[in-house]
């Protein structure tokens, strides 16, 4: 059926193929590379999409397709299901090839900021700490490792699905999904969450690693309270980890020549 | 350590350095699982967990964003795990010199990631026309390859990091000079100073933050009281 636009309406896509393209999805950085980024990982998720194009897989729709698709791309890799759903939807309405393009560009960099605000920034270090806390409290290998991959990947998995749901259903139309609550202030809440929890299970994870005695207490408090305003003032200067490593060197060599 | 006994580790850290950034993402190669996984490979998933856990507080330092250059946890987690859970327990330089292998294994693993992604770029060079034309036969190559070759770094890494710092870090316990609580202190300091000061990197421009985050601390308090 052809649209007053043009372009045709979507061919509704077996539950199969949704499938496919979710778990492709998964897989979307398997070829990450410096060049096209995450491109032609936007190619391989949505190439079973492509195959109902006019002409079936291999057709000449249907090499135009993956070819644009596999350009230069750059999103959150949970987000990126978004771009799939409403580039899928695209292609398969026949929107124009320069529109499409556009599209792209467009979508591209709020997928990769919002998705790395509210992930990497707010959700990944909130089940982290939650973790920890379950650690503190005495809980087991098990429940420690259970909790932290249940929780995460709760919303991990659930983020992914939306995308591609959203994408679908709204096709180049998908701009205002982005304006979700959840996608705009969740990494607020979820930092002051994170905030409240880490100050009470960081201390109870560190006590225990630290084991029974109470001996050096003031010490470690002092120690690390003045290391935390030293590292927060440099901020961008000095890598955490770094420091860690060039200190765990050093306290390693003097134990042993000692 | 034999090449027999490091094949079911090096296995292991093939399969969660892909998923650091090839397949699935699901976390599974955040230090807090891996570490406990290779800990329990070994038999002791205690203690796994325990050295996790101070690579995880380590590890909020680094954030995963898109091509930002970042050390590769997923290997560095079973490396210290199955290393820290292989010596006896209670031997005081055993944590320290585990976490330092493992973070030497995080910033090696790392590296190789980019060399990996520099290597799949050459491949897309040489592949670009037929991709180009469409050629679903050429991006599949290029994409499954790429995995492929994840999973082979995550475990030549690990196998590599495992034949080295196993017997050093037997050799750096065996001679061990520093009294264990000290030992342990410093770990702990060094944890806590990462962590705090990232929590404060990510977190700091968030209102009202602090108050939070100083509610955690009184309720801690509370339960050290009542306990």
């Amino acid at each position: 059926m052809t649209s007053p636009l043009g372009t045709t309406s979507m061919p509704k896509l077996p539950f199969h193929v949704r499938t496919a393209m979710y778990f492709r999805l998964l897989a979307l950085q398997g070829s990450w590379n410096y060049e096209t980024l995450n491109g032609t990982g936007i190619g391989f998720a949505i190439e079973p999409a492509l195959r109902y194009l006019p002409g079936g897989p291999g057709g000449a729709a249907y090499r135009a397709a993956l070819a644009r698709q596999s350009r230069y791309f750059n999103a959150h890799p949970y987000l990126a299901g978004v771009a799939i759903g409403a580039l899928t939807r695209a292609e398969l309405e026949g929107v124009e090839p320069a529109r499409i393009e556009r599209f792209r560009t467009a979508l591209a960099g709020p997928l990769g900021s919002v998705g790395d605000r509210l992930v990497w920034a707010s959700w990944l270090p909130f089940c982290s700490v939650v973790a920890m806390g379950v650690y503190g409290a005495g809980g087991s290998a098990l429940a420690v490792v259970g909790t932290f991959l249940l929780l995460y990947n709760a919303g991990h998995l659930l983020l992914r699905a939306w995308g591609l749901r959203i994408g679908l259903s709204r096709g180049l139309n998908v701009a205002p999904a982005l304006g979700n609550p959840v996608l705009r202030q969740g990494p607020q809440y979820i930092a002051c969450a994170a905030a409240f929890v880490s100050g009470l299970s960081l201390p109870l994870a560190l006590q225990r690693v630290a084991g029974p005695g109470r001996a050096l207490a003031g010490g470690i408090i002092g120690a690390a309270f003045l290391g935390i305003l030293l590292l927060a003032r440099l901020r961008e200067q000095a890598e955490g980890w770094r420091v860690a490593l060039g200190v765990l060197a050093v306290f390693v060599l003097y134990s042993v020549i000692t | 350590m034999s090449l027999i006994e490091a094949l079911p580790i090096a296995l292991l850290g093939a399969l969660l350095g892909l998923d650091v950034v090839s397949f699935p993402q699901a976390m599974i190669s955040r230090p807090i699982v891996a570490a406990t996984l290779s800990g329990g490979l070994i038999g002791h998933p205690g203690s796994g967990l325990l050295i996790g856990v101070v690579l995880e507080l380590i590890a909020l330092d680094t954030l995963p964003f898109g091509a930002s250059r970042y050390p590769e946890w997923g290997s560095a987690g079973v490396v210290g795990g199955a290393l820290f859970s292989a010596q006896s327990p209670g031997m005081p330089g055993a944590l320290p010199a585990s976490m330092l292998a493992a973070l030497l294994t995080a910033s090696i693993s790392g590296w190789s990631m980019v060399v990996l992604r520099r290597f799949i770029a050459r491949r897309l060079e040489k592949s670009r026309d037929r991709i180009e034309e469409g050629s679903r036969d050429a991006l599949m190559s290029l994409h499954l390859s790429g995995m492929s070759m994840d999973l082979l770094r995550g475990a030549l890494v690990t196998l590599t990091a495992m034949m080295i710092f196993a017997p050093l870090v037997r050799a750096i316990v065996a001679v061990w000079g520093s009294e264990s609580a000290a030992s342990r202190a410093v770990v702990v300091v060094i944890a806590a100073v990462v962590a705090g000061g990232a929590l404060w990197k990510v977190y700091h421009s968030v209102r009202h933050v602090l108050w939070f985050f100083l509610a955690g601390l009184v309720a801690w308090s509370v339960l050290l009281v009542t306990r």
